[in-house]
């Protein structure tokens, strides 16, 4: 492997980046197939099955992207997992104990994000706290207050809110069931928001001023600073959106379980690192895109479905798996950057 | 008058027991406001009892975790998150061996010092796992221990097979209980044995000095011949063994292997201990004692907490917000803006 990285370092066809990318959408391509060749028999096959993909993780795609942001800047935000469930039990509370509609709830979601985000980015940004310990501090803060507001699992049974969880887009393909009549596969509208999110963020990283001084103070912290960048704003600028999407992307989350209790979203901050890292993004910050973060989630989720699809293996396999793949990854990069050394940094 | 209040501000700052004490007599205050018989001890069934013995049993895993951590932080400059899962898998496979694969047991299947060498073998190779991570491929402490973080209650409940697995043999609860006649808990005495022993050897060799030269400044310490990467290495593969002396420790408490809730939360706690013991959390010079102090007061504040009728689940809430007065207090840019203020009130009075 490392001869062909070399080779191809030679040939200047593919960048280092180009290439992590690359192994990723080909290990989603093959896992994928794998699944629709050995569980065909299961319905794996259908389109329905890889829209699901979409569906049970549209809110970690939103997530992922807010993480792929700050870890662009070098950075790392381990408190979404914690912000999803204060969210999701907050919007609940809101709207079954305090009769509020879906809108407030969506509004108090998008705050309580926007708060953890100022607070944590300041602390990272003008203190110089590592990222690391401000959002660990963080996840410990957002899952005692989740308790705070009630140790009680709440269901929400909000028609407003309802209808919007159970809105569905039929698409125009799908397919035809034994008795001949067609049934077209559907998506919910937290996958066009997602969706929406990735393509936002992706232009904003691309072709933004903000977007290309996030990679510039990830590449190289100093050489930014005396480019004359406002380093200290733009990194509070990452923490700040970074927390905004995680409370959108708790809100899809909240939409997608309809309850708000203690124990949500356990070890979803790893989720949304792992599908970073698998998706390219570099844990030393420069480099890193939302559409391979994309990739990295439906990993994640093929691993899910592969593993539900197969029923006997039980669920601490999807985090175990996942685990190995991240230390893979890891590794993987740490013996990219040894070959190559900041040149394979675009 | 300026230069005075600066170099007081100064020694204040650079005094190392200064910190975790003052907070541990603060939180003893408390308690002893909110309940007068804070201090009484008794002897009930043959063996003490009090508020003060309770915490200082109950901290016991914490300062062994804390003594290990302390090590890491020094050494990496970054902290070990995974050590509460560690501490579930090392109890996961000494309850395992000790029934013979059973969910529940009355007498032991294997012997004891084999399930215990074992949790600590396994706990070893975790910490290795870790350690090589971060010292030979270089991956950020925190990023590098979040894969055992996740994976490793995943993997305890493998070894447990889902359920908790039961140890109810009389001989496996010393570790966690009393031994025979003595009054004090056995836990208690293991602490204290860590301690000694890690300081010892941090004493007796250079590895002490070797661990803050690597934490000030790695590549510095590789020219002048030391193995940054070896050092770093062992650091973890000590803390991942502390976590396994704790593991075995929790586990023998409740005589039974919880993966869920074993260690839960600890690995905050410890980091907890290991900043409020005047450690800087970004590495290089250490404190031992100040992590030890640390680890009670943490224990003093939970028991507090408790009194206090905060519930499990809500606790994290007051150590979070701990943990970043703590590291706000501790950061240089706050140390500087602080002075800054200082120096300008002290020129406008100057003025005035």
């Amino acid at each position: 492997m490392l001869d062909k990285l070399t080779q191809m370092k030679k040939e200047k066809k593919l960048s280092a980046v180009a290439f992590l990318l690359m192994i990723t959408i080909l290990l989603f391509v093959v896992m994928y197939s794998i699944g629709m060749f050995v569980f065909s028999s299961k319905g794996f096959a259908k389109p329905q099955m890889f829209m699901n993909l979409f569906i049970s993780n549209a809110g970690l795609i939103v997530i992922g992207c807010g993480m792929t942001i700050v870890m662009i800047t070098g950075g790392i935000d381990i408190s979404v997992g914690s912000v999803t469930a204060l969210v999701c039990m907050v919007a609940a509370d809101l709207m079954e104990n305090k009769g509020m509609n879906g809108t407030m709830a969506l509004l108090s979601a998008l705050l309580i994000g926007l708060a953890f985000g100022v607070v944590q980015g300041y602390l990272i940004a003008y203190l110089n706290i590592q990222p690391f310990i401000v959002t660990l501090a963080g996840l410990f803060f957002g899952r005692g207050m989740t308790a705070v507001v009630s140790t009680q699992m709440i269901a929400v049974k909000n028609p407003q809110f309802l209808q919007w969880a159970n809105a569905k887009f039929n698409l125009p393909f799908g397919y035809t069931n034994k008795n001949g009549a067609f049934i077209p596969a559907y998506i919910y509208p937290t996958v066009i928001v997602a969706l929406i999110v990735v393509v936002i963020i992706s232009v904003m990283l691309r072709r933004s001023n903000f977007g290309r001084e996030l990679y510039a103070i990830g590449g190289n912290q100093q050489s930014a600073l005396m480019m004359g960048l406002n380093v200290r704003k733009v990194k509070m600028l990452a923490y700040v959106l970074d927390g905004l999407l995680a409370g959108l992307g708790g809100f899809l989350f909240f939409l997608n379980s309809c309850a708000g209790f203690v124990e949500q979203a356990k070890g979803l901050e790893m989720d949304a690192i792992s599908a970073a890292v698998i998706g390219g993004t570099l844990l030393s910050g420069g480099v890193g895109t939302v559409v391979g973060t994309l990739f990295g989630v439906l990993i994640k989720g093929t691993i899910g479905s592969l593993i539900t699809t197969q029923g006997t293996l039980s669920s601490w396999w999807v985090r175990i798996v996942l685990s190995a793949l991240l230390c893979f990854f890891i590794v993987l990069q740490a013996i990219i950057a040894g070959v190559g050394g900041k040149k394979l940094k675009n | 008058m300026n230069t005075k209040t600066g170099l007081d501000w100064k020694k204040l700052a650079h005094s190392r027991f200064l910190m975790p004490i003052v907070c541990l007599l603060l939180v003893l205050l408390v308690n002893v406001i909110q309940t007068p018989n804070f201090f009484a001890i008794s002897i009930n069934n043959g063996v003490l009892y009090g508020y003060l013995i309770d915490i200082i049993n109950r901290a016991s895993e914490l300062v062994i975790l804390a003594v290990g951590m302390t090590l890491v932080t020094a050494a990496s400059g970054g902290q070990d998150i995974s050590v509460g899962a560690v501490m579930a898998v090392a109890a996961g496979i000494c309850c395992q061996i000790l029934s013979g694969g059973a969910v529940s047991t009355n007498q032991l299947m294997a012997p004891m010092f084999i399930a215990i060498l074992a949790a600590l073998a396994a706990s070893a190779l975790c910490g290795a796992f870790n350690g090589f991570l971060v010292s030979v491929l270089g991956i950020q402490p925190m990023v590098a221990t979040l894969i055992l973080f996740t994976a490793g209650r995943g993997i305890a409940q493998l070894v447990t097979k889902g359920q908790i697995t039961y140890v109810r043999v009389d001989s496996y609860k010393v570790m966690g209980g009393y031994i025979d006649a003595c009054l004090i808990p056995t836990p208690v005495f293991i602490a204290i044995g860590v301690v000694i022993v890690v300081n010892l050897i941090l004493k007796k060799t250079a590895l002490g000095l070797y661990i803050e030269s690597v934490g000030i400044n790695g590549s510095a310490s590789r020219m002048v011949g030391l193995n940054s990467t070896r050092i770093k290495f062992l650091a973890y593969v000590i803390l991942g063994l502390l976590s396994g002396v704790a593991g075995v420790v929790a586990s023998s408490r409740i005589y039974s292997a919880d993966a869920n809730n074993i260690g839960l939360n600890l690995e905050m706690d410890a980091i907890l201990a290991v900043a409020l013991g005047g450690n800087s959390l970004g590495g290089g010079k250490f404190n031992l004692m100040g992590s030890v102090i640390g680890a009670y007061t943490i224990q003093a504040l939970t028991t507090t907490l408790y009194a206090m009728k905060v519930s499990a689940d809500q606790l994290p809430v007051y150590k979070a917000i701990v943990v970043i007065i703590i590291v706000v207090l501790q950061s240089p840019t706050f140390q500087k803006k602080v002075r800054t203020i200082r120096h300008g009130k002290a020129v406008a009075v100057n003025a005035g």
